[in-house]
């Protein structure tokens, strides 16, 4: 008995549920000081600076790499690419709970969240590019809500309700990819509004077009990196579908975001070159304006590049992390390096050190529903009651039967 | 008054031209990636 004991002890004591554990403390803290605080005792907000490391991180990287849910249903589903189906419901989960932990932040972030629903209830503001957001962020939440659904029903075993959802996919899947076009951009577009306090070399007046072409760059790469996280951490849940069809989806995103950082690239110049802005780029912000254009745009779309060439899936991965290093850095360059950068730097903002942890908290919890739903339900894996996959060219159809692998860690990493 | 140009800079400047031909030279770059990403794509069909 006593050894039953001190064996639970032992598992229950592991560095992952002793770092997850410290970090749920701290955010609980913390967002009890917030809401019974305010805003001013945990973050350096000001009248200058009221949008900080909640609306940088959580919110603008957040919906950014979110964006592999639109990318990867329109790619399967509207532009028929089937072989990439595999990927759909891990990128709708992915960009459910990214969406569901932005609306999140959003409620830490705003002055008086419990009028959250305001703009919609009680006083549209039908004009302002903040609506339009807010508006479709909403109505794409509840969409990836639906579009996931089916996988809970499956798992719940409601064969109705599923059936009835599957039949409306690709209306979900145009609604998706119109409701993320809008708001992905409208995301740039907010800030058209301060010329004069972003840094021209970020400023433009094509900010909502660079905004929405690196959304579909993040949105594949991020697919790639989650991928083989789960490959990684969650092998065990995947069916032999899944695993047959990785690599071909690891090398065909990487060949999508080449394409697209390459498009990224080329008008972020022409956006400086019609600008006239040349001058800027001898100055020291033009000198890390060129360290996230070379570094994490032009550099990730040579590297997948090659890695498309070779036939590199280990080179792939890696260049996968860079893109989303290089979209986290630009979303932050946009609204906190850049933004009011002729204010003197006693005025500037740097978050407080509880603003990072609630941002921490937030993504820990969000990675903690996303194992939970992994593990319980069919995301890496079809349930032979409904499957769908239809074999490739020449490919023997797989039994009925569904052997439920048990859970281990994957011994190999990014080389796979 | 703001259609006299004094000198070759302005007129380039008012016109635009390193923007126009930076267009150019995009599209040819972007047609020369799109070839090097491409590029192995037959061979990987044959094998």
């Amino acid at each position: 008995m006593a050894t039953e004991n001190s064996a639970v002890k032992k598992s229950l004591y592991t560095p992952f549920n002793v770092v997850v554990g410290v970090i749920f403390l701290v955010g609980v803290v913390i967002t009890f000081l917030r809401f019974t605080k305010g805003l001013g005792a945990v973050t350096n907000l000001s009248d200058n600076n009221p949008w900080g490391m909640w609306i940088s991180f959580d919110l603008l990287c957040g919906v950014a790499l979110a964006a592999g849910g639109y990318t990867t249903s329109a790619a399967c589903y509207v532009f028929g690419l089937k072989r990439y189906h595999s990927a759909v419901r891990p990128a709708i989960l992915t960009a459910f709970l990214g969406y569901s932990m932005v609306v999140v932040a959003l409620l830490y972030d705003v002055g008086r969240p419990w009028r959250l629903p305001y703009p919609f209830l009680v006083q549209a503001g039908t004009t302002s590019v903040l609506f339009e957001v807010g508006l479709c962020v909403m109505l794409y939440l509840t969409t990836l809500f639906v579009e996931w659904l089916p996988a809970c029903f499956e798992w719940l075993g409601f064969q109705k309700p599923r059936d009835l959802i599957i039949r409306i996919t690709l209306a979900l899947t145009i609604l998706g990819v119109i409701l993320s076009t809008m708001h992905q951009s409208s995301l740039g577009a907010l800030y058209l509004i301060v010329p004069s306090k972003l840094h021209p070399l970020w400023y433009s007046m094509y900010l909502p077009v660079f905004f929405f072409v690196s959304s579909i760059a993040a949105g594949l790469s991020m697919v790639i990196f989650e991928g083989t996280l789960s490959h990684h951490y969650l092998h065990g849940r995947m069916d032999a579908t899944y695993l047959r069809e990785h690599d071909d989806v690891v090398l065909g995103f990487a060949k999508g975001a080449a394409m697209v950082l390459a498009l990224y690239f080329m008008i972020k110049v022409v956006g400086i070159a019609i600008d006239n802005k040349w001058n800027y780029l001898l100055t020291g912000y033009g000198a890390w304006f060129l360290v996230e254009l070379l570094g994490f745009v032009g550099l990730p779309a040579f590297l997948y590049a090659i890695a498309v060439r070779e036939q590199n899936l280990k080179l792939a991965k890696w260049t996968a992390v860079l893109t989303v290093l290089g979209i986290i850095l630009n979303r932050f360059n946009t609204s906190l390096v850049a933004f009011n950068w002729q204010l003197p730097p006693a005025d500037r903002y740097f978050p407080s050190w509880m603003e990072i942890a609630i941002s921490v908290y937030l993504v820990t919890l969000g990675l903690l529903v996303f194992r939970f739903i992994a593990i319980r339900m069919p995301i890496f894996y079809e349930d032979p009651r409904y499957r769908q996959h239809v074999p490739h060219e020449g490919e023997e159809e797989e039994g009925p039967e569904f052997t439920e692998h048990k859970l281990h860690r994957h011994p190999q990493t990014f080389g796979h | 008054m703001e259609n006299q140009f004094y000198t070759l800079h302005d007129f380039l400047v008012y016109t635009k031209f390193a923007a126009y031909i930076l267009m150019g030279l995009t599209l040819l770059g972007f047609l020369g990636f799109w070839l090097f990403l491409t590029g192995r794509d037959e061979d990987k069909e044959i094998h």
